[in-house]
């Protein structure tokens, strides 16, 4: 076993400063009033964001985790913004795990999810540079024996009358000495340098030279790999291996069963496969899950045409639907789906005998390590877990479940090695925590003049939170927030709304997916919205628009969607236009999809308009990449996503049968960031939700072929093209 | 014991010759650039040059690399223009593919100076991006063809 060598954060940041003599800033509020004396404890406890070299350098602290949303530059340039630092001296260093480092909304865990960041952290790191810029100032004055008030920062510099200047780096050690301000003011809007311009990411040149280490490319000395042979049902256990060809194979060191399955190590991937290949296993399947999603979808959509429990309830929706003459009723249908991040699911572990360092790419920092702490018997401070870059997240990498962090710690414990446990791609799909299927059925009465006098949503799915840690904050009287959000929310003026849930349960784990519960939501609201407009001889535009009387920001980016896409100007045969509109994590996002449709029914995606209103922003090119980003992980599942269970079995294992956009797929995308004063909004995950409802509006729009269910196949719009003809 | 030239430099390897190339770089050569996505050559991650055709590391046995010129991402200079087009159109977001796509922009461009749009689709299509970097990857591309047009350095 080795030896973890590993030097703690608060040992290294003793030393470095011993070392460098630099300004170790805690500039978390509550140490204000505190001195940040360079070499004591209080000083270098790890609640700090920044530290000023004397050398000039500037190491901003990031609690985030980089998962390609920019979260290692608009943190940055929060702080930066105040700090009047030299942009280009600073460098990023991923957090350690710590209360100071908690997120400011979600209590105390460190985690990053729920497009929160840049919102959660704005105060904070604003006032983190600001603190230090004030305590640089204040240094400077004082060597000057001047007032501070004649004194100002400016790019790494402070400067005063008659050309006195002074670098943050001489002044470091000065400033270190002197009391944190408690309340430091924050420039106003119009002396800003970098919030709200464009600026290129801090990450890039490592990412383009294939030196940015995600966890998968963490190598440690003595360090074995290992995959995990894993039952072929969910629930279903090893009830015996034999591994004799496998333990003859060269490379392989051991082999051990886990609760996850059988792991392989070896002194490489290839010969870990290879020995995993070579296994025999006999597994218990009695507690296996072996449902099917062709027969869920029959139980969900019946349960969908009955009550559920209310979630939102405004009047009187059955009663009006009932005494309505003109009912509008539609059944939906969203599948399982897997995050595929590129980067599959691995995590390293060494276990020494007091001691545990583990590395990888996390969004879910402090409950892994509470997962691991009670796995091992050991205190969460025992545990040292290094954040990695995360080769995509999108909620795959805060598992409720702690998945790929514990069945490493438990191979690393049954084998007595250090080992980075590392999933093929089939492992990775086939290994749960999927976005839930849910199945809706939606129901409307429209009144003389068209308009919708009732709307009705009844949902069955699973429930993402329930049996998790976050139930309690998460499951309010039998209603999973997460299997509601952005249909109790619906905008629209309507007088008489009843959101009702079923929630259904399985043993086939469920996860947030980027978007979370709107990802499904939005899909049918949407959808079904553009049914009513086209049943009351509406455009869909002006539809929308007239429901949004109180709803500015709605009606905003509708509007300039609208105008950008050209909506309204007529279009050739076999192409549509169609339009979306979705609130969700604080950000307003309407989209415009143009499709064309050829006699088959092969639809191509030609053009996306987005339109983001997202409250004051940091990052402007970082919001329109996000934007993008969501618009073709949105397309991937109204295209292409779908995980199937066929008796338990993922039938669904690599790209070929899960695909997701290629390049040769992608529309042009054009995205217009809405002026805004309002607060700040998310931005990783509003641009997901519009997508495919925007897509199959077009496709009606294109052909009159409504397709209910995602993926929007061929062969679906195949048959709603032909049972629209038979009707007619 | 396979011999083989990796970025411009003889490199000797003495594991199985069947070991897929790509762990052969990574897991014994200690080249991370070079990414793990699906190991079928579906995703394009582990692409690396081989006698200055992309090819998927992946599923290609570390035999047919001897004897030959083996380029992987950090081979490509950081000052490469397709480099330097990735850093002005700001690619990348979670970059795990990135590497991978470059090689293929790269090969590509080396052989058709200024492709056409279905030239890109074709050359980039195998090549998977889950952060949905596409238009950015395309605009990149076409900003080095332009260049190479106005008589730029050749990629």
């Amino acid at each position: 076993m080795s030896i973890i060598a590993k030097v703690t954060r608060r040992e290294f940041m003793k030393k470095s400063a011993l070392l460098g003599g630099g300004l170790v800033l805690a500039c978390h509020v509550p140490l204000a009033g505190k001195l940040a004396i360079a070499g004591t404890d209080a000083t270098f406890a790890p609640n700090a964001f920044l530290r000023i070299g004397a050398d000039e350098s500037v190491t901003i602290i990031v609690n985030k985790s980089e998962m390609g949303q920019g979260v290692y530059t608009s943190l940055p340039m929060l702080l930066a913004e105040e700090l009047e630092c030299d942009w280009r001296r600073i460098k990023v260093e991923p957090s350690p795990v710590s209360n100071e480092y908690n997120h400011t909304q979600f209590g105390p865990v460190m985690v990053t999810g729920g497009s929160t960041s840049v919102r959660s952290e704005w105060e904070r790191f604003s006032r983190a540079g600001a603190a230090a810029r004030e305590m640089l100032i204040a240094a400077a004055a004082e060597s000057w024996g001047i007032d501070p008030s004649a004194c100002r920062a400016e790019n790494g510099y402070v400067t005063g009358p008659e050309g006195r200047k002074e670098s943050f780096g001489k002044l470091a050690s000065m400033a270190a000495r002197l009391p944190v301000p408690e309340n430091p003011p924050l420039k106003g809007g119009k002396k800003r340098r970098l919030l709200g311009k464009p600026v290129h990411r801090l990450d890039s040149p490592a990412k383009i030279d294939g030196k940015a280490i995600f966890g998968i490319d963490v190598y440690e000395p003595g360090m074995l790999t290992a995959v995990i042979e894993r039952p072929p049902l969910f629930g279903a256990k090893v009830k015996s291996f034999d591994s004799v060809k496998t333990e003859a194979l060269p490379g392989v060191r051991a082999v051990v069963s886990v609760q996850a399955g059988v792991a392989v190590l070896a002194d490489s991937f290839w010969q870990a496969e290879k020995g995993r290949r070579a296994l025999s296993i006999t597994w218990d399947m009695r507690d296996g899950e072996k449902t099917s999603t062709e027969k869920l979808r029959g139980e969900y959509a019946e349960l969908a045409g009955m009550p559920g429990i209310a979630a939102r309830h405004d009047g009187d929706a059955p009663t009006a639907l009932t005494m309505s003459d003109h009912r509008i009723e539609a059944d939906y249908s969203v599948p399982y789906l897997a995050h595929a991040t590129m980067e599959p699911l691995n995590c390293f572990v060494d276990l020494g005998k007091d001691r545990c360092l583990i590395k990888t790419g996390s969004q879910f920092q402090t409950l892994d390590r509470l997962a691991a702490a009670k796995e091992l018997g050991m205190e969460p401070e025992q545990i040292i877990m290094e954040t990695a870059f995360l080769g995509g997240g999108f909620g795959r990498r805060a598992c409720t479940g702690h998945d790929f962090v514990l069945e490493a710690v438990q191979v690393a414990k049954a084998a007595g090695k250090p080992v980075k446990v590392v999933r093929t791609r089939e492992d990775d799909i086939r290994s749960g925590y999927y976005r839930p299927m849910y199945c809706d059925h939606v129901s409307a009465a429209l009144d003389k003049n068209g308009r919708p006098s009732a709307w009705r949503q009844t949902i069955a799915g699973q429930s993402i939170m329930t049996g998790t840690s976050m139930e309690k904050a998460m499951v309010r009287e039998g209603i999973d927030h997460t299997s509601v959000e952005g249909a109790i929310d619906l905008p629209y003026n309507i007088p008489n709304v009843l959101v009702d849930l079923h929630t259904t349960k399985n043993n086939v784990p469920v996860l947030w997916w980027r978007s979370v519960g709107h990802s499904h939501t939005a899909f049918v609201v949407e959808s079904f919205m553009d049914e009513l407009a086209h049943i009351s001889g509406n455009d869909p535009y002006e539809y929308r628009l007239s429901l949004l009387a109180n709803r500015p920001r709605h009606s905003e980016v509708l509007k300039i969607a609208a105008a950008r896409s050209g909506w309204g100007k007529p279009m050739p045969k076999g192409r549509g236009r169609g339009i979306a509109l979705h609130e969700s994590f604080g950000s307003f996002v309407a989209q415009v999809a143009e499709v064309s449709v050829d006699s088959g029914g092969n639809m191509k995606v030609d053009r996306m308009v987005a339109v983001i209103d997202c409250g004051k922003i940091v990052n402007p090119d970082t919001i329109a990449a996000q934007i993008e980003s969501g618009i073709i992980f949105g397309l991937s599942a109204a295209l292409h996503g779908e995980i199937t269970l066929v008796d338990g079995r993922v039938q669904e294992g690599n790209f070929d049968t899960y695909p997701i956009v290629r390049m040769d797929e992608s529309p042009v995308i054009e995205v217009h960031i809405a002026k805004s004063d309002a607060p700040p909004g998310g931005v990783g995950e509003p641009g997901v939700p519009p997508a495919a409802p925007a897509v199959a509006n077009a496709l009606f729009a294109a052909t009159g072929a409504r397709v209910r269910s995602l993926p929007i196949t061929a062969e679906k719009i195949r048959r709603s093209i032909s049972d629209r003809n038979s009707r007619a | 014991m396979i011999t083989f030239n990796l970025n411009g430099r003889a490199q000797t390897v003495d594991i199985d010759p069947e070991t897929p190339l790509l762990w052969a770089l990574r897991d014994h050569l200690r080249l991370t650039g070079t990414k793990f996505g699906c190991g079928e050559g579906l995703c394009g991650a582990c692409t690396v040059h081989i006698d200055g055709e992309a090819r998927r590391s992946c599923i290609t046995p570390l035999r047919d690399a001897a004897g030959k010129n083996v380029r992987t991402i950090e081979g490509v200079p950081s000052e490469h223009p397709v480099k330097q087009a990735w850093l002005a159109e700001e690619v990348s977001q979670c970059g795990y593919c990135q590497p991978g796509q470059i090689m293929s922009a790269v090969s590509l461009l080396e052989k058709t100076r200024n492709p056409t749009e279905r030239e890109i689709d074709d050359a980039m299509s195998g090549n998977l991006c889950r952060c949905g970097t596409y238009g950015r990857i395309k605009k990149a591309v076409r900003s080095v063809a332009a260049e190479t047009a106005k008589g730029g350095k050749k990629p």
